[in-house]
């Protein structure tokens, strides 16, 4: 996948709201053909991956690299799908592609895709979770989820959490939080893509309509530090380290999209939030300097005054 | 005729600070009657911890406040302020 300057990059805007709340929705991007394409094919994935397990499970495995349509971990993105695949034409739309090499970069490797289905009328709940294990940053994977139909509210969409990717915890160990104000239950239009962050809480939900719930997802693991991706031509002017909502602030700052808050959040936490959104975008932009509202600038300065002064009575 | 008998509602709020009557941020719900009970009214069923307390929900437990691991001092987790309580429902015997 060409991490070329002709795709539309994020801007410094999608990004701060990524790293602040971490999703990204690019909502009805793919053209129609490519989700009637998906509908025909994705199903036959899901199966494809039960008979995969059933080999595996059985003894019998499916053999080495013999055309079966799931990638193997670790496979080049532009390798892994053919191009007149479903998810291989999904990827190469342009905006799609800007995303991804916008958080990713230019070449990521697929660490696996699923496809999700939820019949019309299953009324079952999946317990909220997060995706593998604890994954410490800052560097992350993305996942895309591709809901190649129109989802009408209530028709199963994915629940997910604002802004809950930087909460260390272990898959469903959150799984008793049945709601949360503010929580997201995604619906929109055919062709819609959300991007998640690793870390996002979210959980298959209830499908109350009469049609089948199809959910293509696919999981991007970076090759490359994720630094200054993304179409950086508005950031110096707005990536200044004192921008404090106690002192001076600027309303287009990126501190001012990083500060902000979640109607689930406790407002102690908002500040931990805050400094761990902070960190990730030092991160992200290689300016170690970067800061919002003082909270790193401060401690790291005392600390530097106790190592002086540890150095010197030593 | 059949015996009443007791089952055991369970609410669960997750508050905004250690202060009871701090306002709820999620919630859960667990039903031991079966539905037969009542069910939580709006979302979220209660405003505050307090505002649960007046609806007749009993207090059973809440969070301990504990200080952060070292070395975790500035990374977030689960729900910090979690408050635990039952009601107890007269339901008819089978």
């Amino acid at each position: 996948m060409a991490n070329g300057s002709r795709l539309p990059l994020l801007t410094t805007d999608q990004m701060a709201s990524f790293v602040a709340r971490g999703f990204l929705r690019l909502e009805a991007v793919v053209p129609s053909d490519i989700n009637a394409h998906a509908m025909e094919e994705l199903p036959g994935l899901f199966r494809a991956w039960l008979d995969e397990l059933r080999g595996a499970a059985s003894g019998k495995g499916t053999g080495e690299d013999d055309g079966a349509p799931l990638p193997r971990s670790g496979t080049m993105l532009n390798e892994a799908y053919a191009p007149d695949s479903a998810f291989g034409r999904m990827v190469r739309v342009p905006e799609v592609a800007g995303a991804i090499a916008s958080l990713v970069g230019p070449d990521p490797v697929v660490d696996h895709h699923f496809v999700h289905l939820k019949g019309p009328g299953d009324l079952t709940t999946q317990g909220l979770h997060c995706d593998a294990i604890i994954d410490a940053g800052p560097a992350f994977d993305i996942q895309l989820f591709w809901f190649p139909h129109d989802v009408a509210p209530g028709a199963g969409g994915t629940r997910y959490v604002p802004g809950s990717h930087l909460r260390q915890i272990n898959m469903d160990d959150i799984a008793r939080y049945q709601h949360l104000v503010g929580d997201e239950h995604h619906a929109g239009p055919a062709g819609t893509v959300v991007i998640f962050h690793q870390g996002l809480w979210h959980a298959g939900a209830a499908n109350h309509s009469d049609t089948l719930r199809v959910l293509g997802k696919l999981r991007l693991n970076p090759t490359v530090r994720q630094r200054r991706l993304w179409d950086v031509s508005d950031l110096e002017a707005r990536n200044r380290a004192d921008d404090h909502i106690w002192a001076r602030t600027e309303p287009t700052s990126v501190a001012a999209a990083l500060r902000g808050s979640e109607g689930w959040y406790e407002p102690s936490v908002h500040r931990l939030e805050t400094v761990q959104r902070a960190l990730l975008w030092r991160y992200l932009t290689g300016d170690d300097a970067f800061d919002v509202d003082w909270y790193l600038t401060r401690t790291e300065r005392r600390a530097a005054l106790d190592a002086a002064d540890a150095a010197v009575t030593r | 005729m059949s015996a009443q008998q007791q089952r055991q509602q369970v609410l669960v709020l997750w508050l905004a600070s250690s202060a009871l009557d701090s306002k709820v941020l999620g919630w859960a719900f667990h039903d031991g009657t079966g539905g037969e009970g009542p069910q939580p009214d709006g979302d979220p069923p209660a405003t505050t911890g307090v505002d649960a307390l007046r609806q007749g929900w009993r207090l059973l437990q809440m969070s301990p406040l504990l200080p952060a691991a070292a070395g975790q001092e500035r990374q977030s987790s689960f729900l910090k302020h979690e408050f635990l309580f039952e009601r107890l429902v007269e339901v008819s015997g089978s």
